[in-house]
């Protein structure tokens, strides 16, 4: 049987599903968990093995990559979907929020690369490490290789951020078989439930992950979703609302504290993962409170009341109505119109966002309600996964299903004085086609240069550059002779394809396309993970061989355990079940049964399981003592942050006071 | 009708998709019109082309040739885009009119009125008075608004009448625009060719009192905004 397999490859974590029967199911990781943290950490380097010249990089993916997050930042990275497909020169913001280290000889122009440790990888590369680890996981679970995917990607990626993805499958030697939008997904998802012959409805799918924010408006009539508009932002989500808390505490630390932790990486992963923990907490409780040891023994104490935090997020979640509003526009529909809505993505569990929704699309006031019955984290991989099976024409439950989708932006050329000539309107349904004419200006040229960009702006310099065209080969003739048609097609990926021929001779124009952020097809073959992911042929081998690595993994973190100090706070019989899980996979590790491998590993890993609490306890309280002082150059281009004071000192009783303050501070 | 380019048998309805053994065909020559099975017209039964394609739609698009051959796979991909473009098109009422005079030969747009001196910036000899005096006005908003002041309230209300009757003078034009269409589709070649002229003027002038109504509201939403901005409603909302 092969498998096809659905993926959303999301800012902060990922998954993978696949269809089982009539039904889209996650698949978990070896740890048990269904979501993947989109964290990848280079390994610490290892010594080359007799006859290597190089030793190979060899990297950690998810939850066991938390640990050298704050152990080692400078060879850790999470959020690189923010990257994919940008240069150097739009990043700027992203680089005073995360604690992105661009490899310096990265060029204007070029494709990015990112430091990590001794070595770089572009924003695919460390992608395609996730999309590996997904792809292990699922083979390990089906039991069987898996090739084929389908990936979700934000409604709003551009031509480049969409190759980029897709150049991630194929270096993890994943046959990308479709590209589809997340918030299309989650309709697809949430359709399956209904009953065949439902009236024609019109939804709205509100997605608002951990850095992308999409709304998509779509018809759902006989089996057959159409998407009439889209909008959003690919550089909005609650990576924002963490940066903002971040920056809050670490202001305050400093102006309250005399202590700057932003010079300081490890300090500043610690104080983010108890952020984020406060934003969690804040969605079901009236406060939270952050309590954090600092260097030099003092303490970082702080209630947040929901109200504070509420009006301290209002700027980032406002952003997103204008994109609702402008789908809503572009459909030519009243919120009125609209008869569900759906949530999707993590942030979608904050009440803020909530009230905002039912605001916008007037749900309350209809005596109507949002879609919130799936797992707004998992919603997006099972909907990648019933498109997985409508290519795959493998379930009668998805047979009949059809999705229309539309390119969000807008297709145009750069015309004389550098404005935007249209040649395809943003939410055309894809695949979408356009012809254009060009000629020559001067007599005997033989070349046609064009630009093509993508964007609602009316200066091609205000939009997304996507490709320059050189048409080469025009048969000499009088200036404007020539007649060359150019053809665009934008695939059902909601990518570009460019052919020309010339008219008056018949011949094919040649094309040589310069994409402007991507990789060449033969810089993609060149990072093709080098893996034994192409030795198919002995796939079982392949898994027992997987299986002793990841015995050896915990079999040596086990046998450093006695060094850390949090081994001392285990009980004597915690270290003795450690002990009898350990000498059992000893045992069993060189014999061939995959199984009994696997399931030693489960239960060393189980009998770990509070001695690696314990000791990521000690790591962070370490972290923030400053004891990891070597890695102190990194810097965060800190002094570039100035964040607002929404929080009155020390414990609020009085909430009024807070949101005065913070207001006054607002516009200092 | 042709034939099937793969089993040989006499195409129906759409020539996009063979009815008998369900390839996809090549699309080279095939006009919006053909692509649901239909005869040139201006008349559209939208209701019952948007059921063409979504029928069209579920045979061929890209999704049901994912396991296909690479021809295959590209047929599909080929068709359907022309399926899209073409349903973009057909349904809306402007867009038909421009596509369809067009592959009937007639100059339409930029290409009849000539680049640059389009005829967008030459208004309609009828127009002239009315079209200076509005833009005087938006002249005088654009005037305040840099200013950082708000225009006067009757300046406002009469450039609001103004867009008023702009939005009516649309609505005569499509109405024309109809009503030229059935002549054509009904007539004979020289009712055909005066009826054509008669819709590239309409088009013309339709597209001079658009860019009007849109200046309008422009100044209009420029406006309100910049009254919510000294208003201090503004202010008060960003927080």
């Amino acid at each position: 049987m092969e498998y096809i397999v659905g993926i959303d490859l999301g800012t902060t974590n990922s998954l993978v599903a696949f269809m089982q029967g009539d039904e889209p199911v996650v698949i978990p990781g070896v740890d048990g968990s269904n979501l993947v943290p989109s964290i990848v950490t280079l390994d610490p380097p290892q010594p080359a093995a007799d006859g290597e010249s190089l030793p190979r990089p060899t990297v950690t993916v998810g939850n066991s990559a938390r640990r050298a997050l704050i152990a080692t930042p400078e060879r850790a990275i999470y959020s690189v979907k923010r990257l994919m497909g940008r240069g150097i020169e739009d990043i700027g913001e992203d680089l005073k929020l995360f604690p992105f280290r661009i490899a310096s000889d990265v060029q204007p122009g070029e494709v990015l690369r990112i430091q990590l440790g001794e070595m770089s990888f572009t924003p695919s590369e460390i992608s395609a490490y996730i999309l590996r680890q997904l792809k292990r996981n699922a083979e390990r679970f089906l039991g069987a290789p898996v090739k084929k995917a389908v990936i979700t990607v934000p409604a709003y990626f551009n031509d480049a951020q969409r190759q980029a993805t897709r150049d991630a499958g194929r270096m993890a030697g994943l046959d990308v078989l479709r590209l589809v939008n997340e918030p299309t997904a989650a309709a697809l998802a949430y359709g399956l439930d209904r009953a065949a012959d439902a009236p024609a409805r019109t939804v709205a799918v509100y997605d608002l992950g951990g850095g992308t924010f999409d709304v998509s408006i779509l018809k759902l009539n006989d089996d057959i979703f159409e998407v009439v508009a889209t909008n959003g932002d690919t550089h909005l989500g609650g990576d924002d609302i963490d940066n903002l808390l971040l920056m809050v505490a670490l202001d305050e630390i400093r102006t309250e504290h005399g202590v700057d932790l932003r010079q300081q990486p490890d300090a500043i992963q610690a104080l983010r993962k108890a952020v984020i923990e406060a934003k969690i907490a804040l969605s079901a409780e009236p406060a939270a409170k952050l309590d954090i040891e600092l260097p030099g023994g003092g303490r970082y104490q702080r209630e947040i009341p929901r109200a504070v935090y509420e009006q301290l997020i209002q700027p980032v979640l406002e952003r997103t109505a204008g994109p609702c509003r402008q789908a809503l526009a572009d459909a030519a529909m009243t919120p009125e119109q609209i008869d569900e809505v759906v949530l999707v993505g993590g942030s979608t569990r904050i009440p803020a966002v909530r009230r905002l929704v039912d605001e916008i699309f007037q749900l309350s006031a209809r005596g109507r309600r949002p879609h919130t019955e799936l797992n707004p984290d998992e919603v997006v991989a099972m909907g990648a996964a019933v498109q997985a099976s409508i290519l795959a024409g493998s379930s009668a439950a998805t047979d009949q299903l059809l999705l229309l989708d539309v390119t969000p932006l807008s297709l145009g050329i750069e015309a004389l004085g550098g404005v935007v000539a249209r040649v395809l309107q943003r939410n055309s349904t894809i695949p979408a086609s356009a012809t254009e004419h060009f000629t020559t200006g001067v007599e005997g040229q033989t070349n046609v240069a064009i630009h093509v960009v993508q964007g609602e702006r009316e200066m091609a310099k205000d939009c997304r550059s996507l490709a320059r065209f050189d048409l080469k080969g025009i048969p000499p003739m009088p200036a404007g002779l020539p007649r060359i048609e150019v053809k665009f097609l934008i695939d059902a990926n909601g990518i570009l394809q460019v052919s020309a021929r010339e008219q008056r001779s018949g011949q094919q124009a040649q094309i040589e396309v310069k994409p402007t952020y991507g990789l060449t097809d033969e810089q993609v073959e060149a990072m093709i993970l080098d893996s034994f992911d192409h030795a198919e042929a002995d796939f079982a081998e392949r898994q027992l061989i997987e299986a002793r690595l990841e015995a050896d993994t915990i079999l040596s973190a086990v046998d450093k355990a006695s060094e850390n100090s949090a081994w001392a706070r285990l009980s004597d019989a915690e270290r003795a079940a450690i002990f009898a899980a350990r000498d059992h996979l000893i045992a069993v590790r060189p014999g061939s049964d995959l199984k009994a491998i696997r399931e030693a590993t489960t239960a060393l890993d189980a009998a770990t399981r509070r001695f690696a609490e314990l000791m990521m306890d000690e790591a962070v309280s370490q972290a923030m003592r400053g004891k990891t002082m070597e890695t102190a150059d990194r810097t965060l281009n800190a002094d570039e942050i100035h964040a607002p004071h929404p929080f009155a000192p020390a414990q609020i009783e009085d909430e009024p006071v807070a949101a005065a303050q913070a207001t006054g501070e607002r516009h200092d | 009708m042709s034939n099937c380019a793969r089993c040989q048998q006499p195409m129906h309805d759409s020539p996009l998709i063979c009815a008998a053994c369900g390839a996809v065909q090549s699309v080279a020559g095939i006009d919006y019109f053909q692509v649901f099975g239909l005869k040139r017209a201006f008349a559209l039964d939208t209701v019952a082309v948007e059921r063409e394609f979504h029928r069209l739609s579920r045979r061929l698009h890209p999704d049901r040739f994912a396991r296909g051959s690479e021809t295959d796979r590209q047929n599909s991909l080929a068709a359907t885009a022309l399926l899209n473009d073409a349903w973009r098109v057909l349904r809306d009422p402007v867009e038909r009119v421009e596509y369809l005079l067009k592959i009937e030969g007639h100059a339409v747009g930029e290409e009849h009125a000539g680049k640059g001196k389009s005829a967008e910036r030459e208004p309609p000899p009828d127009l002239l008075e009315e079209v200076f005096d509005l833009n005087m006005q938006l002249e005088e908003i654009r005037m305040s608004q840099r200013m950082g002041e708000s225009a006067e309230a009757s300046t406002m209300t009469e450039i609001a009448a103004a867009g008023k009757r702009f939005e009516a003078m649309l609505g005569e034009v499509d109405a024309a625009l109809q009503a030229e269409g059935a002549k054509w589709d009904a007539g004979d070649a020289a009712t055909r060719a005066q009826a054509a002229k008669k819709m590239i003027e309409l088009l013309d002038r339709r597209r001079y009192v658009r860019n009007l109504v849109r200046d309008v509201r422009a100044a209009v939403t420029a406006q309100a905004l910049q009254q919510e901005l000294y208003g201090g409603n503004f202010v008060a909302e960003s927080l």
